[in-house]
């Protein structure tokens, strides 16, 4: 299961994020919006306390904290635009990345 | 938010597994050479929120990707080049504009941009920069300013605020900083613009800005150095500098440029600050050499434009 089943979803969005690439600083949590992130009580393996959504019913999906993320740790992502995504998976073959955000390298 | 507030953590896995995989990649990624990554910036550093803006700058300017390349100097900010998934360089230190002016001249279908620090593009490669803007070069600068030397062990810049501490400033700065956007401004740049590592949004929109101006665009940002800059003058962690830029920036778009200096009192002043019309180099060759020789010379468009 790559995301929330809908029966769990209390909010409009969720987070993902790569415990093992996070760096700890802060920035995701600080300059969230809805105020929705803490930091874990936990450390990753290189010693750094993670982010948390501690206040999943606030998330709103928008992306802020990955705009801030210096390591591409973290992203946000509105459920429908998952749901949306999982959708044309399912539908259309796997390289095709929609979603509106996500135009790559063209050539 | 208070900093303490950041460490409370009643959530935890038991409430949402924030490790659970992502139905897509991070677009951010499509850009950057992830064999690379994790990038060798400190935690808290703002490099690698600047080059995260840039990636979706890129992505959103509809852009050939082949088209684009990126020169780099030598400093923390001149590892950006080699994390881009773009043709991009890595010269020695302060001649990144030098080459990108042969880079650009020799291919001028070319989008170029330059990535480097404060201390490479205004120390060792001032001299560069300012007859470049001078000449009215089209290309993108963007400059890191952190205030130091970070690479090398946080020695005094020509950013380096007065009385701060570096590690050759060991008893207080006493050499006034230079006024980056004022000095960019004056030797003749055609878009001059200064944000900060809290300016997501703004920055994503003046680097787009910056690449689609035609003629040499500057644009400055403010980002913490935590490891040289931040701990040796007491200043707190990477966040709280970020904090600092929010609470004490007024936008001031169209500002005199003498006028936004940085001090350690006066607000941060941030904006658009120069957009004008000029000629840039190549227009202007062409134009003397045409009026000069009329038909026995053929305007020069570069190797991709016409023979
Ligand atoms: C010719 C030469 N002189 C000096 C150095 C040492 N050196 C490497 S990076 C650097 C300064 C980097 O400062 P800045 O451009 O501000 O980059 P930052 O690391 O702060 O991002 C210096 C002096 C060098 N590599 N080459
Ligand atoms: S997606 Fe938006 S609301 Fe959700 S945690 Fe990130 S910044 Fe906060
Ligand atoms: S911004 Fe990124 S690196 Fe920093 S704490 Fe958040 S997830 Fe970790
Ligand atoms: S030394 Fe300073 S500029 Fe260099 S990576 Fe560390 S925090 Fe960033
Ligand atoms: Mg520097």
């Amino acid at each position: 299961m790559v995301s929330d089943s809908p029966g769990k979803r209390v909010g409009k969005g969720t987070v993902f994020v790569k415990v093992e690439v996070c760096k700890g600083c802060a920035y995701c949590i600080e300059f969230c919006p809805a105020d929705c992130l803490r930091f874990s009580r936990n450390y990753n393996a290189k010693g750094y306390h993670y982010p948390v959504l501690a206040k999943p019913e606030l998330c709103v999906g928008c992306n802020t904290c990955g705009q801030y993320c210096p390591d591409f740790a973290i992203m946000g992502m509105r459920y429908k635009d998952i749901d949306a995504l999982e959708a044309t998976k399912s539908a259309v073959n796997d390289d095709d990345r929609s979603g509106a955000e996500a135009p790559g390298r063209k050539s | 938010m208070n900093p303490t507030e950041i460490m409370v953590s009643d959530a935890d896995e038991k409430d949402v597994d924030t490790s659970r995989v992502a139905p897509i990649e991070n677009p951010v990624l499509s850009m950057l050479r992830q064999d690379r990554l994790p990038h060798i910036w400190c935690p808290g550093c703002g490099i690698g929120t600047v080059v995260n803006c840039f990636s979706r700058a890129l992505m959103s300017s509809g852009h050939d990707m082949n088209n684009v390349a990126v020169v780099s100097g030598i400093g923390c900010t001149g590892r950006v080049a080699g994390y881009m998934n773009l043709d991009s360089f890595h010269t020695t230190h302060g001649r990144s504009i030098p080459f990108a002016t042969g880079l650009r001249l020799a291919n001028p279908g070319l989008k170029v941009v330059v990535f480097s620090g404060d201390g490479d593009l205004f120390a060792i490669g001032g001299n560069h920069f300012l007859h470049a803007a001078r000449r009215n070069l089209d290309m993108l600068i963007v400059c890191v300013n952190n205030f130091t030397y970070g690479m090398t062990g946080g020695q005094v810049a020509p950013t380096t605020p007065l009385k701060s501490t570096q590690s050759t400033m060991p008893f207080g700065n006493f050499e006034p900083p230079m006024n980056l956007p004022f000095v960019a401004d004056a030797a003749g740049a055609s878009y001059v613009a200064r944000w900060t590592v809290f300016h997501i949004r703004q920055l994503v929109r003046a680097m787009k800005e910056g690449m689609e101006h035609k003629g040499f665009s500057f644009i400055e940002i403010m980002s913490p150095c935590p490891t040289l800059y931040l701990r040796r003058n007491k200043l707190g962690d990477g966040v709280d500098q970020v904090r600092y830029f929010k609470e004490h920036s007024v936008l001031k778009n169209g500002a005199n440029t003498q006028d936004v200096a940085i001090t350690a009192t006066d607000p941060i002043v941030v904006g658009t600050f120069v957009e004008r019309e000029r000629p840039t180099w190549l227009d202007s060759r062409n134009a003397q050499l045409t009026a000069t020789l009329g038909d026995r010379f053929v305007p020069y468009g570069g190797q991709n434009v016409q023979k």
